[in-house]
């Protein structure tokens, strides 16, 4: 038991020394399978963290290949990876920063006819997607499948993070469906601050951590909203509710859905 | 109760309490670990840490030259 070599020790001294995490918590970061959904803004630092932390398997999911214009935000890749899938640079990323952990790539988008099998070997998801529709998807999966997971979401200068553990809020109690295609710009629309996705990364990051090791209270029936600008954050109380369309008493949703997606956010994945 | 024994005069901080640490997790409830480090940092600091992390340290005696043995109760 505990079978730490001189190396590990030293690599995770600072989280051994802590008295929250200690050995038998880092045990369990080296136990824990992470998914995470989108190799992108959030899914970057995400995944270096996780990475770093000694997470033992991660997944990572995306069926885009590195551009240019991610280089901004996206710092689990770099300028010599453009063009590359971003599961395989991110890869390479991870598996620089710690030789240790085993990283499994999905190079395709989450849809629903893969999602509940990509799940269900996880014990924790991240959604570090970038669309409302497989934001849902990655709820609807998870709430099915009674997975926990870490919603995130950012735009312009402002972030939004909760954390979905089985029975309590889930994504849909909060927004019952996405809002109609184009509705809402995307953060290739509308811009994003680069630095934002690492803030609100880190967030899902320490909360997959915390959910791995037991330690404090994670956001749970809680959203974290966050403006960059003011750097006023606030925790709004929510609630799961029984009229929820997939945790509620009458659920409506009963398989998961590929929503349609806004058009220029089709335009993008297609060329 | 069995005593468990661990040596870290060779090591130097954190690892002296990141070993001790190692050590205390390996063992079962209620033995006891004889550490043995040397003055300064290691006799200053893994003490105070195993104190304030929960465990009970049952004494600190002089062994020789700059060596001390710790006796810590998880």
């Amino acid at each position: 038991m505990f079978d730490f070599s001189e190396e590990e020790l030293t690599r995770y001294s600072r989280h051994i020394l802590l008295k929250d995490v200690g050995v038998e918590g880092q045990e369990k970061i080296r136990q824990a399978k992470v998914l995470v959904v989108g190799a992108g803004g959030l899914g970057a630092p995400v995944s270096m963290y996780l990475a770093a932390a000694g997470v033992g398997t991660i997944g990572i999911v995306d069926g885009d290949v590195v551009d240019l214009s991610n280089l901004q935000r996206q710092i689990i890749h770099t300028t010599a990876d453009v063009d590359k899938p971003k599961v395989e640079s991110a890869k390479e990323t991870m598996q620089a920063i710690n030789p240790h952990v085993n990283v499994v790539t999905y190079q395709d988008f989450l849809r629903a006819d893969n999602a509940k099998d990509i799940v269900s070997d996880y014990d924790f998801i991240v959604d570090g997607t970038d669309n409302f529709p497989v934001k849902f998807l990655i709820n609807d999966a998870c709430v099915m499948a009674g997975k926990p997971f870490s919603h995130g979401g950012i735009l312009r200068f402002e972030g939004q993070t909760f954390t979905h553990i089985p029975g309590h809020t889930c994504y849909r109690c909060i927004f019952k469906t996405p809002p109609p295609a184009n509705a809402v710009p995307t953060c290739s629309q509308a811009g994003v601050l680069g630095a934002i996705a690492g803030m609100l990364g880190t967030i899902q990051a320490a909360e997959t951590l915390k959910y791995i090791t037991g330690v404090g209270e994670l956001l749970v029936d809680k959203l974290l909203t966050f403006n960059a600008k003011t750097m006023d954050f606030r925790k709004i109380n929510v609630k799961r509710h029984d009229a929820c369309p997939i945790c509620g008493k009458n659920p409506t949703v009963t398989e998961l859905i590929d929503y349609e997606q806004g058009t220029c956010d089709l335009a993008s994945h297609q060329k | 109760m069995a005593v468990h024994t661990l040596d870290i005069t060779k090591e130097h901080c954190p690892m002296t309490f990141v070993k001790t640490k190692l050590k205390l997790a390996q063992i079962p409830e209620g033995d006891v670990l004889e550490v043995l480090l040397t003055e300064g940092e290691p006799l200053n600091n893994v003490p105070r840490s195993a104190t304030e992390q929960g465990y009970k340290v049952l004494s600190i005696d002089h062994v020789e030259g700059n060596v001390h043995k710790v006796l810590i109760q998880k």
